[in-house]
Protein backbone atom coordinates (compact mmCIF):
# COMPACT_ATOMS: atom_id res chain seq x y z
CA UNK A 1 0.00 0.00 0.00
CA UNK A 2 0.65 4.16 -0.41
CA UNK A 3 1.24 5.26 2.78
CA UNK A 4 1.36 9.13 3.47
CA UNK A 5 3.89 10.46 6.16
CA UNK A 6 4.45 13.97 8.08
CA UNK A 7 7.48 14.20 9.71
CA UNK A 8 8.32 17.28 11.61
CA UNK A 9 11.97 17.99 11.34
CA UNK A 10 14.06 20.05 13.12
CA UNK A 11 17.25 21.29 12.53
CA UNK A 12 19.73 23.19 15.32
CA UNK A 13 21.84 24.37 12.61
CA UNK A 14 19.30 25.24 10.27
CA UNK A 15 16.25 25.80 11.49
CA UNK A 16 14.42 28.59 14.27
CA UNK A 17 11.69 26.68 14.79
CA UNK A 18 10.32 23.05 13.45
CA UNK A 19 8.50 22.31 10.47
CA UNK A 20 6.68 19.58 8.71
CA UNK A 21 8.03 17.83 5.75
CA UNK A 22 5.85 14.76 3.83
CA UNK A 23 6.91 11.83 2.09
CA UNK A 24 5.40 9.04 0.58
CA UNK A 25 6.35 5.50 0.13
CA UNK A 26 5.25 2.02 -0.28
CA UNK A 27 4.92 0.02 2.27
CA UNK A 28 3.62 -3.52 3.55
CA UNK A 29 0.60 -3.13 6.15
CA UNK A 30 2.18 -5.36 8.21
CA UNK A 31 5.19 -3.28 8.25
CA UNK A 32 5.87 -0.84 11.39
CA UNK A 33 6.23 2.68 11.38
CA UNK A 34 9.84 2.42 12.59
CA UNK A 35 10.45 -0.03 9.29
CA UNK A 36 9.14 3.18 6.89
CA UNK A 37 11.30 5.50 8.88
CA UNK A 38 13.91 3.98 8.13
CA UNK A 39 13.18 3.42 4.56
CA UNK A 40 12.58 7.48 4.48
CA UNK A 41 16.15 7.54 6.06
CA UNK A 42 17.94 4.89 3.63
CA UNK A 43 16.35 5.69 0.33
CA UNK A 44 14.89 9.24 0.56
CA UNK A 45 16.04 11.88 2.84
CA UNK A 46 19.36 10.46 4.75
CA UNK A 47 18.94 13.68 7.19
CA UNK A 48 16.15 12.44 8.90
CA UNK A 49 17.41 12.30 12.61
CA UNK A 50 15.76 9.25 15.03
CA UNK A 51 16.71 7.09 17.59
CA UNK A 52 16.35 3.27 17.63
CA UNK A 53 18.24 0.40 18.98
CA UNK A 54 16.51 -3.20 19.35
CA UNK A 55 13.86 -2.12 17.26
CA UNK A 56 11.95 -4.88 19.21
CA UNK A 57 10.25 -3.09 22.30
CA UNK A 58 12.03 -3.33 25.05
CA UNK A 59 14.78 -1.14 24.80
CA UNK A 60 12.82 2.15 24.54
CA UNK A 61 14.78 3.94 22.35
CA UNK A 62 12.24 4.96 19.77
CA UNK A 63 9.38 6.69 21.66
CA UNK A 64 7.49 9.22 19.43
CA UNK A 65 4.25 10.91 18.70
CA UNK A 66 2.80 9.01 16.28
CA UNK A 67 -0.70 10.22 14.73
CA UNK A 68 -1.01 12.32 18.26
CA UNK A 69 -0.49 9.75 20.67
CA UNK A 70 3.02 8.53 22.35
CA UNK A 71 4.01 5.23 21.02
CA UNK A 72 7.18 3.16 20.30
CA UNK A 73 7.64 3.19 16.27
CA UNK A 74 8.68 -0.68 16.65
CA UNK A 75 5.39 -1.46 18.18
CA UNK A 76 3.02 0.05 16.15
CA UNK A 77 1.63 -1.65 12.81
CA UNK A 78 1.40 0.44 9.70
CA UNK A 79 -2.26 -1.04 9.41
CA UNK A 80 -3.37 0.11 12.98
CA UNK A 81 -2.89 3.76 11.39
CA UNK A 82 -4.21 3.40 7.93
CA UNK A 83 -2.06 5.17 4.67
CA UNK A 84 -2.10 9.16 6.67
CA UNK A 85 0.64 9.38 9.42
CA UNK A 86 2.31 11.95 11.67
CA UNK A 87 5.29 11.68 13.17
CA UNK A 88 6.67 14.12 15.76
CA UNK A 89 9.01 14.04 18.51
CA UNK A 90 8.12 13.70 22.04
CA UNK A 91 6.71 16.85 24.21
CA UNK A 92 8.16 17.71 27.30
CA UNK A 93 11.82 17.83 26.99
CA UNK A 94 13.83 20.01 24.15
CA UNK A 95 14.77 18.58 20.93
CA UNK A 96 17.61 17.83 19.75
CA UNK A 97 16.86 17.00 16.36
CA UNK A 98 14.08 15.55 14.53
CA UNK A 99 12.65 13.20 16.56
CA UNK A 100 15.67 13.00 19.22
CA UNK A 101 14.93 15.01 22.60
CA UNK A 102 17.30 15.62 24.89
CA UNK A 103 16.90 13.03 28.02
CA UNK A 104 18.99 14.78 30.75
CA UNK A 105 16.56 15.95 32.75
CA UNK A 106 14.60 13.03 32.50
CA UNK A 107 17.47 10.52 33.87
CA UNK A 108 18.34 13.44 36.45
CA UNK A 109 15.08 12.66 38.03
CA UNK A 110 15.74 8.86 37.96
CA UNK A 111 18.77 9.09 39.62
CA UNK A 112 17.06 11.36 42.12
CA UNK A 113 15.04 8.69 43.63
CA UNK A 114 18.14 6.40 43.99
CA UNK A 115 16.46 3.81 41.72
CA UNK A 116 18.51 0.92 42.94
CA UNK A 117 18.88 -1.84 45.69
CA UNK A 118 19.91 -0.49 49.10
CA UNK A 119 20.48 -3.02 52.33
CA UNK A 120 23.00 -1.92 54.49
CA UNK A 121 22.63 -5.56 56.10
CA UNK A 122 25.26 -8.29 54.94
CA UNK A 123 24.28 -10.37 52.28
CA UNK A 124 23.39 -14.29 53.91
CA UNK A 125 24.99 -16.92 52.77
CA UNK A 126 22.57 -17.55 50.17
CA UNK A 127 20.42 -15.17 48.55
CA UNK A 128 17.46 -12.66 50.66
CA UNK A 129 14.98 -14.59 50.34
CA UNK A 130 11.59 -13.25 49.17
CA UNK A 131 8.02 -15.47 49.17
CA UNK A 132 6.50 -15.33 45.78
CA UNK A 133 3.73 -12.83 47.03
CA UNK A 134 6.26 -10.65 48.26
CA UNK A 135 7.95 -10.45 44.94
CA UNK A 136 4.31 -10.10 42.87
CA UNK A 137 3.87 -6.69 44.96
CA UNK A 138 6.34 -5.03 42.77
CA UNK A 139 5.99 -6.79 39.57
CA UNK A 140 4.13 -4.43 37.29
CA UNK A 141 6.46 -1.80 38.04
CA UNK A 142 9.71 -3.88 37.40
CA UNK A 143 8.24 -4.14 33.76
CA UNK A 144 9.54 -0.08 32.90
CA UNK A 145 12.06 0.19 29.88
CA UNK A 146 12.37 3.93 30.51
CA UNK A 147 11.27 5.13 26.95
CA UNK A 148 9.84 8.32 28.62
CA UNK A 149 6.24 7.93 27.32
CA UNK A 150 4.28 8.56 29.96
CA UNK A 151 6.63 11.06 31.53
CA UNK A 152 6.04 13.11 28.32
CA UNK A 153 2.12 11.99 28.09
CA UNK A 154 1.74 13.95 31.14
CA UNK A 155 0.43 17.52 31.17
CA UNK A 156 1.50 18.28 34.88
CA UNK A 157 4.59 17.63 33.45
CA UNK A 158 4.27 19.76 29.88
CA UNK A 159 3.19 22.62 32.25
CA UNK A 160 5.92 22.55 35.09
CA UNK A 161 9.13 20.41 34.29
CA UNK A 162 9.86 20.62 38.02
CA UNK A 163 7.74 17.26 38.44
CA UNK A 164 9.46 14.64 38.95
CA UNK A 165 7.25 12.61 35.92
CA UNK A 166 5.40 9.30 35.93
CA UNK A 167 8.68 6.97 35.19
CA UNK A 168 11.21 8.01 38.30
CA UNK A 169 7.97 7.33 40.60
CA UNK A 170 7.62 3.97 38.76
CA UNK A 171 10.85 3.46 39.40
CA UNK A 172 11.12 4.34 42.72
CA UNK A 173 7.65 2.42 43.63
CA UNK A 174 9.74 -0.57 42.37
CA UNK A 175 12.42 -0.62 44.91
CA UNK A 176 9.83 0.75 47.91
CA UNK A 177 7.58 -2.31 47.38
CA UNK A 178 10.44 -4.64 47.44
CA UNK A 179 10.33 -6.39 50.74
CA UNK A 180 14.86 -6.70 50.78
CA UNK A 181 15.36 -3.13 50.48
CA UNK A 182 15.59 -0.53 52.83
CA UNK A 183 16.03 2.72 51.13
CA UNK A 184 12.75 4.11 51.73
CA UNK A 185 14.28 6.86 54.23
CA UNK A 186 16.13 8.20 51.39
CA UNK A 187 13.79 7.95 48.59
CA UNK A 188 10.62 9.69 50.42
CA UNK A 189 11.65 12.97 51.38
CA UNK A 190 12.04 13.49 47.25
CA UNK A 191 8.84 11.90 46.58
CA UNK A 192 6.72 13.76 49.34
CA UNK A 193 8.51 17.59 48.30
CA UNK A 194 6.95 20.15 45.20
CA UNK A 195 7.73 18.47 42.62
CA UNK A 196 7.35 14.65 43.90
CA UNK A 197 3.72 12.53 43.93
CA UNK A 198 1.26 15.41 44.83
CA UNK A 199 2.04 17.11 41.70
CA UNK A 200 0.30 13.82 40.26
CA UNK A 201 -3.64 15.10 39.18
CA UNK A 202 -4.59 11.46 38.06
CA UNK A 203 -5.04 12.15 34.25
CA UNK A 204 -4.53 8.75 33.34
CA UNK A 205 -2.59 10.05 30.17
CA UNK A 206 0.47 7.58 31.27
CA UNK A 207 -1.37 4.61 31.95
CA UNK A 208 -3.07 4.96 28.51
CA UNK A 209 0.26 5.50 27.13
CA UNK A 210 2.37 2.91 28.58
CA UNK A 211 3.45 0.05 26.17
CA UNK A 212 4.35 -1.86 28.74
CA UNK A 213 0.51 -1.83 29.86
CA UNK A 214 2.47 -0.84 33.38
CA UNK A 215 -0.64 0.97 35.86
CA UNK A 216 1.62 3.65 35.95
CA UNK A 217 -1.68 5.93 37.61
CA UNK A 218 -2.20 2.96 40.10
CA UNK A 219 1.43 3.02 41.16
CA UNK A 220 1.72 6.73 41.76
CA UNK A 221 -1.46 6.26 44.11
CA UNK A 222 0.36 3.34 46.19
CA UNK A 223 3.35 5.47 46.77
CA UNK A 224 0.81 8.42 47.89
CA UNK A 225 -0.71 5.90 50.23
CA UNK A 226 2.67 4.83 51.57
CA UNK A 227 3.43 8.57 52.27
CA UNK A 228 0.53 9.27 53.62
CA UNK A 229 -0.40 6.43 56.01
CA UNK A 230 3.86 7.02 57.45
CA UNK A 231 2.37 10.84 58.35
CA UNK A 232 -0.63 9.79 59.80
CA UNK B 1 15.70 18.35 37.94
CA UNK B 2 16.32 17.65 41.85
CA UNK B 3 14.27 19.94 44.07
CA UNK B 4 16.73 22.36 45.84
CA UNK B 5 17.63 21.51 49.70
CA UNK B 6 15.69 24.69 50.51
CA UNK B 7 12.65 23.81 48.74
CA UNK B 8 12.31 20.73 49.88
CA UNK B 9 13.29 21.71 53.33
CA UNK B 10 10.59 24.60 52.87
CA UNK B 11 7.97 22.32 51.56
CA UNK B 12 8.35 19.08 54.13
CA UNK B 13 4.80 17.62 54.73
CA UNK B 14 2.70 20.85 53.72
CA UNK B 15 2.23 19.02 49.96
CA UNK B 16 1.07 16.12 51.38
CA UNK B 17 -1.26 17.56 53.90
CA UNK B 18 -2.56 20.11 50.98
CA UNK B 19 -3.28 16.88 49.18
CA UNK B 20 -4.96 15.33 51.78
CA UNK B 21 -7.09 18.64 52.92
CA UNK B 22 -8.25 19.03 48.99
CA UNK B 23 -9.80 15.40 49.41
CA UNK B 24 -11.53 15.91 52.83
CA UNK B 25 -12.73 19.19 52.18
CA UNK B 26 -13.88 18.20 49.03
CA UNK B 27 -15.99 15.31 49.88
CA UNK B 28 -17.48 17.78 53.01
CA UNK B 29 -18.03 20.25 50.63
CA UNK B 30 -19.81 18.24 48.47
CA UNK B 31 -22.70 17.60 51.06
CA UNK B 32 -22.59 20.97 52.76
CA UNK B 33 -23.07 22.82 49.23
CA UNK B 34 -25.85 20.52 47.47
CA UNK B 35 -27.54 20.71 50.95
CA UNK B 36 -27.26 24.32 51.47
CA UNK B 37 -28.46 24.47 47.72
CA UNK B 38 -31.57 22.43 48.28
CA UNK B 39 -32.22 23.55 51.04
CA UNK B 40 -32.41 27.46 50.03
CA UNK B 41 -34.31 26.75 46.67
CA UNK B 42 -36.39 24.20 47.46
CA UNK B 43 -37.05 23.79 51.44
CA UNK B 44 -36.84 27.96 52.22
CA UNK B 45 -37.91 29.03 49.01
CA UNK B 46 -35.51 31.89 46.67
CA UNK B 47 -38.42 33.96 46.78
CA UNK B 48 -38.54 34.61 50.22
CA UNK B 49 -34.82 35.25 50.72
CA UNK B 50 -34.13 38.68 51.85
CA UNK B 51 -32.28 40.56 54.29
CA UNK B 52 -34.94 39.89 57.05
CA UNK B 53 -35.23 36.75 56.85
CA UNK B 54 -31.69 35.67 56.53
CA UNK B 55 -30.87 38.12 59.87
CA UNK B 56 -34.10 35.75 61.66
CA UNK B 57 -32.10 32.56 60.79
CA UNK B 58 -28.74 33.72 62.11
CA UNK B 59 -30.89 33.41 65.29
CA UNK B 60 -30.18 29.62 65.81
CA UNK B 61 -26.23 29.83 66.01
CA UNK B 62 -26.25 26.79 64.54
CA UNK B 63 -27.00 28.19 61.15
CA UNK B 64 -23.76 30.61 61.73
CA UNK B 65 -21.70 27.87 62.38
CA UNK B 66 -22.90 26.20 59.09
CA UNK B 67 -22.02 29.40 57.25
CA UNK B 68 -18.92 30.04 58.70
CA UNK B 69 -17.55 26.22 58.01
CA UNK B 70 -19.31 26.23 54.17
CA UNK B 71 -17.64 29.76 53.70
CA UNK B 72 -14.16 28.36 55.07
CA UNK B 73 -14.03 24.78 53.19
CA UNK B 74 -14.91 26.66 50.03
CA UNK B 75 -12.65 29.24 50.02
CA UNK B 76 -9.66 27.57 50.96
CA UNK B 77 -10.67 24.69 48.50
CA UNK B 78 -10.86 26.78 46.17
CA UNK B 79 -7.52 29.02 47.19
CA UNK B 80 -5.86 25.30 47.42
CA UNK B 81 -6.69 24.51 43.35
CA UNK B 82 -5.30 28.28 42.38
CA UNK B 83 -2.13 27.65 44.21
CA UNK B 84 -1.97 24.07 42.02
CA UNK B 85 -2.51 25.64 38.74
CA UNK B 86 -0.45 28.91 39.26
CA UNK B 87 2.46 26.52 40.47
CA UNK B 88 2.04 24.53 36.87
CA UNK B 89 1.71 27.99 34.71
CA UNK B 90 3.42 29.71 36.33
CA UNK B 91 6.45 27.37 36.59
CA UNK B 92 8.96 29.11 34.91
CA UNK B 93 8.36 32.58 36.43
CA UNK B 94 9.03 32.23 39.83
CA UNK B 95 8.63 36.14 41.02
CA UNK B 96 4.94 36.22 38.83
CA UNK B 97 4.65 32.87 41.02
CA UNK B 98 5.47 34.35 44.28
CA UNK B 99 3.40 37.66 43.49
CA UNK B 100 0.15 36.06 42.50
CA UNK B 101 0.10 32.99 44.91
CA UNK B 102 0.54 36.05 47.60
CA UNK B 103 -2.30 38.71 46.03
CA UNK B 104 -4.99 35.49 45.88
CA UNK B 105 -3.83 34.30 49.53
CA UNK B 106 -4.68 37.74 50.81
CA UNK B 107 -7.88 37.76 48.83
CA UNK B 108 -8.72 34.77 50.26
CA UNK B 109 -7.89 35.80 53.64
CA UNK B 110 -9.72 39.17 53.13
CA UNK B 111 -12.51 37.39 52.57
CA UNK B 112 -12.76 35.14 54.74
CA UNK B 113 -12.47 37.78 57.75
CA UNK B 114 -14.93 39.81 56.33
CA UNK B 115 -17.33 36.79 55.90
CA UNK B 116 -16.20 35.67 59.23
CA UNK B 117 -16.70 39.14 60.81
CA UNK B 118 -20.14 39.15 59.61
CA UNK B 119 -21.36 35.89 60.46
CA UNK B 120 -20.31 36.21 63.81
CA UNK B 121 -21.32 39.99 64.88
CA UNK B 122 -24.48 40.16 63.27
CA UNK B 123 -27.12 41.30 65.47
CA UNK B 124 -29.55 38.80 66.88
CA UNK B 125 -32.60 39.38 65.38
CA UNK B 126 -34.14 41.45 68.22
CA UNK B 127 -31.88 44.32 67.23
CA UNK B 128 -33.27 43.60 63.25
CA UNK B 129 -35.27 46.62 62.94
CA UNK B 130 -32.62 48.76 63.70
CA UNK B 131 -30.63 47.54 61.21
CA UNK B 132 -30.91 49.91 58.00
Amino acid sequence: MKAHFKIKRFNPEKDREPHWEEYELEVEPTERVLDALQTIKWEQDGTLTLRRSCAHGICGSDAMVINGKNRLACKTLIKDLGSHITVEPLRGLPVIKDLIIDFTDFFAKYRSIKPYFINDEPPPDVERRQSPRQRARFDDTTKCILCGICTTACPVFWADSRYLGPAAIVQAHRFLFDSRDQGAEERLPVLSAHGGVWKCRTVFNCTDACPQGIDVTGAIAEVKKLLLFRKL
Amino acid sequence: MRPSSAERASSGSFELFAWLFMRISGVILLGMAVFHLFYMHFVFGVERMNFNTIGARWQNPLWRVFDFFLLAFALFHGFNGLRVVLDDYLSQRPGWRVLAKTLVFVLVVGLMSIGGYVIFTFPAAANLAAVP
